[in-house]
């Protein structure tokens, strides 16, 4: 059981829990992730370690309320008890010898991808962060984002920052002449598949971090199998970071749409029960 | 004078076409007079072969004479002295290879029902609410070792740690203590409130769970050393699942056994107030021979499928599978495919699996095994409509503890090295079960358990 220290909504639907973990806090670097389970009928979910402080053992995990676990747990406050957290798991990014590095980020992938952006800020690269959102009141950690990184915001509607795309601003900045050694694209699939063919087209190195569907994190179900340069891999051990040139995005598409309907199902039945609970 | 009825006592099972619509228990157990009547088989050889048959050497004509006479909890004892988890084995063991397969009385008739008596006896206990085990011990004091995995290897060696008069812990990667027992093996054939009884046994006699401690990166084996643990025993079993390497084997609809079964046992899918989503598949196929193939099969049936095929590439006679699960898996309405392979899964435009090409095979000369090799009859492929595919072609050992432990050596399969079936490469660091054997049964690891915790034992007092 670990203990919810802090509560805090980053924008309609995205929420920031801190956790007193100081086991996982010891531990985690960017890029991991734990498994969480807020009670006893719910599913276990993959959430990206998004900070963590090995003092004072706070460990800082975001989540969108999209499907019927992340909604029980959003009814969570301070104060209360997740029923397990296990973690860290997955292998750490691998940040080592980066000097120059476009970090790219969509949606809630911004709040995974800013723990790189600062860990490779910590390292002593240079860092341009290019965060994509779909409109205004969804964007994310951009004081967070700045404080690490050169920041280009860009939103499709464009009622913030840039109106475009997150590819668009980053073959901006290549073709401007912006020589990066590596670049790090993390959001949805969709996303990072046209970031790594873009990069694919400049020669450049680039590492996307996968999110599939999972179930113990430690290897055993094979759930979260992806092809990767023809060849199966987990995102859970052998993952979640990949060689965005490499990994079959569309495989991995139809993969993570496999519950939806099972999902929407659950949904339902949940706001039917909260809406009998606010009636009753 | 020993009761000369040539066959077992029958014990009452649901009847299939009941049973492959619900999840309950499949066997029923026996009545007290059934098990006294069973136990009075027993001809009581002074040299019993049936004990050298079983890897953790059950007492076997002790605890039947006492069955016999009616005196369950003295039978009980017996068992529990070498035995650590009776109520699991008595259901999951491969009896028939074991201590009933070595049972005079099989000569001529069919063997005692030893595996069904022992679980009687562990049920009699359990009903009764007498647990026949030490008081909780104080911890206090004590040296302290770690055993990694709470799966039969694992507990089975907490247990006998306990007894020995150590302080023990053990790590579970899962939020639920069991391993295997939880995840892997369902309801209907081993209840999950069994498994709970008897890890509550171990925890009253002092064994510490700790669940969601994933070894290896939560905490490290080297670790576990500096928190003052002077053993560590590893009973990761073999988690990782293997695949075909077959085409559309990353379509939607194709599960891993071990995920499948995750979903149902663990996660309880099956369960209206659990969250977790799984596939009820109508037409589902079911790769593999051993026990976890009848499970997933046998599952997939009670949620509900029309169909529910096993292909599997040998014929029945090689079948890997304990005999009583083929049985009650055909009287379900399994449907078997012997002596095919599957080559191909068909997606549709959605990624969803929508068929599976097998190719007939035939049986050819034996392998380094001894077992016969098949190989594929030309011109034979032919198309199945399915739409849920199960791969149950076995597992191997999880690589988290081996790649995060120095000095840990493991063999080209990926188990671990041992001198002498536990003792590792490392001091103090001791292995068993499935982590050293790859995939084998309950009992086996059980027994291994047991064996690495006298060695654990020696090895702290020859410090």
């Amino acid at each position: 059981m670990i203990t919810i220290i802090k509560k805090e909504r980053l924008a309609d639907k995205v929420t920031r829990l801190v956790l007193d973990a100081p086991l996982i806090a010891k531990k985690a670097k960017a890029g991991q992730f734990v498994i969480l389970r807020p009670n006893e009928r719910a599913e276990r979910i993959p959430l990206t370690v998004a900070d963590y402080n090995r003092e004072t053992g706070d460990l800082s995990v975001i989540y969108q309320t999209v499907g019927r676990t992340t909604a029980e747990l959003d009814l969570l406050g301070v104060g209360d008890m997740i029923l397990n957290v296990a973690g860290p798991l997955g292998k750490a990014s691998d940040l080592e010898g980066i000097k120059r590095a476009a970090v790219v980020g969509g949606g809630l992938g911004c709040a995974i991808a800013y723990p790189q952006a600062k860990a490779l800020f910590e390292l002593g690269a240079k860092v341009d962060m290019i965060a994509g959102f779909r409109t205004k009141e969804l964007v994310i950690l951009e004081d967070e984002m700045k404080a690490c990184s050169n920041l280009t915001l860009v939103t499709d509607d464009g009622s913030y920052g840039t109106k475009g795309l997150v590819t668009d601003a980053l073959k901006e900045k290549i073709l401007a002449g912006a020589a990066y050694d590596t670049v790090i694209a993390i959001g949805p699939p969709v996303m990072m598949k046209y970031v790594s063919l873009l990069t694919k087209e400049f020669g450049i190195r680039t590492i996307v971090s996968m999110n599939p569907i999972m179930i113990d994190g430690t290897g055993m179900c094979g759930g979260c199998r992806l092809t990767v340069d023809g060849k199966t891999k987990f995102a859970c051990v052998d993952g979640p970071d990949f060689d965005g040139h490499l990994v079959d995005f569309d495989e991995l598409m139809r993969r993570n749409a496999a519950y939806r309907s099972e999902e929407q199902e659950e949904m339902r039945h949940f706001h039917e029960c909260n809406l009998l609970k606010g009636n009753g | 004078m020993a009761n000369m009825q040539q066959n077992k006592t029958p014990m009452k099972e649901q009847l299939p076409n009941i049973r492959n619509t619900n999840w309950d228990e499949v066997a029923c157990g026996y009545t007290a007079e059934e098990a006294m009547h069973e136990a009075s088989r027993c001809l009581g050889c002074k040299n019993p072969a049936c004990v050298k048959g079983c890897p953790v050497s059950v007492k076997i004509p002790e605890f039947l004479s006492e069955v016999a006479k009616g005196n369950f909890e003295n039978a009980y004892r017996i068992i529990r002295s070498t035995n650590a988890l009776p109520a699991i084995s008595g259901r999951v063991c491969p009896q028939e290879s074991q201590c009933e397969g070595k049972c005079v009385r099989g000569i001529k008739g069919e063997p005692v029902a030893i595996g069904r008596l022992e679980r009687f006896c562990a049920d009699y206990m359990m009903q009764k609410q007498q647990k026949a085990s030490e008081p909780a011990q104080n911890g206090e004091g004590k040296i302290k070792v770690a055993v990694v995995g709470s799966g039969p290897a694992g507990l089975s060696c907490a247990g006998d740690l306990v007894t020995r008069g150590y302080h023990v812990t053990v790590f579970e990667a899962l939020h639920k203590a069991g391993g295997v027992l939880v995840y892997g093996i369902p309801e209907f054939r081993l209840p999950k409130t069994i498994v709970e009884n008897e890890i509550r046994t171990l925890e009253a006699m002092g064994v510490e769970i700790m669940t969601d401690m994933v070894i290896g990166r939560v905490l490290s084996v080297d670790e576990l050393f500096d928190m003052g643990y002077e053993a560590v025993f590893i009973g990761s079993g073999a988690g990782l699942p293997r695949f075909m390497g077959i085409e559309g084997e990353n379509a939607n609809g194709v599960y891993s056994a071990n995920e499948f079964l995750t979903r149902i046992n663990l996660m309880k899918a099956y369960r209206e107030e659990y969250v977790t989503p799984i596939r009820k598949g109508r037409s589902v196929a079911v790769v593999g021979g051993g026990n976890v193939a009848m499970d997933a099969a046998r599952s997939a049936k009670r949620l509900g499928a029309e169909h529910v095929y096993v292909i599997y590439r040998r014929g029945e006679a090689e079948m890997p599978a304990r005999r009583e699960e083929i049985h009650h898996a055909k009287e379900e309405g399994i449907e078997f495919l012997f002596l095919t392979n599957p080559t191909k899964i068909g997606v549709d435009e959605k990624g969803n699996a929508e068929s599976i090409r097998c190719v007939k095979m035939s049986l050819g000369e034996p392998d380094a095994s001894g077992r016969r090799s098949p190989v594929a009859v030309e011109g034979s492929d032919f198309d199945l409509a399915i739409d849920t595919v199960i791969i149950a072609v076995g597992t191997a050992p999880n690589p988290l503890i081996r790649m995060t432990t120095p000095g840990l050596e493991t063999d080209r399969r990926g188990c671990f090295v041992t001198s002498d079936g536990n003792t590792t490469t490392r001091e103090g660091v001791f292995a068993g079960g499935d982590a050293v054997t790859g995939a084998a049964t309950v009992i086996l690891a059980m027994g291994a358990g047991r064996d690495a915790a006298k060695k654990i034992d020696e090895f702290i007092k020859s410090k």
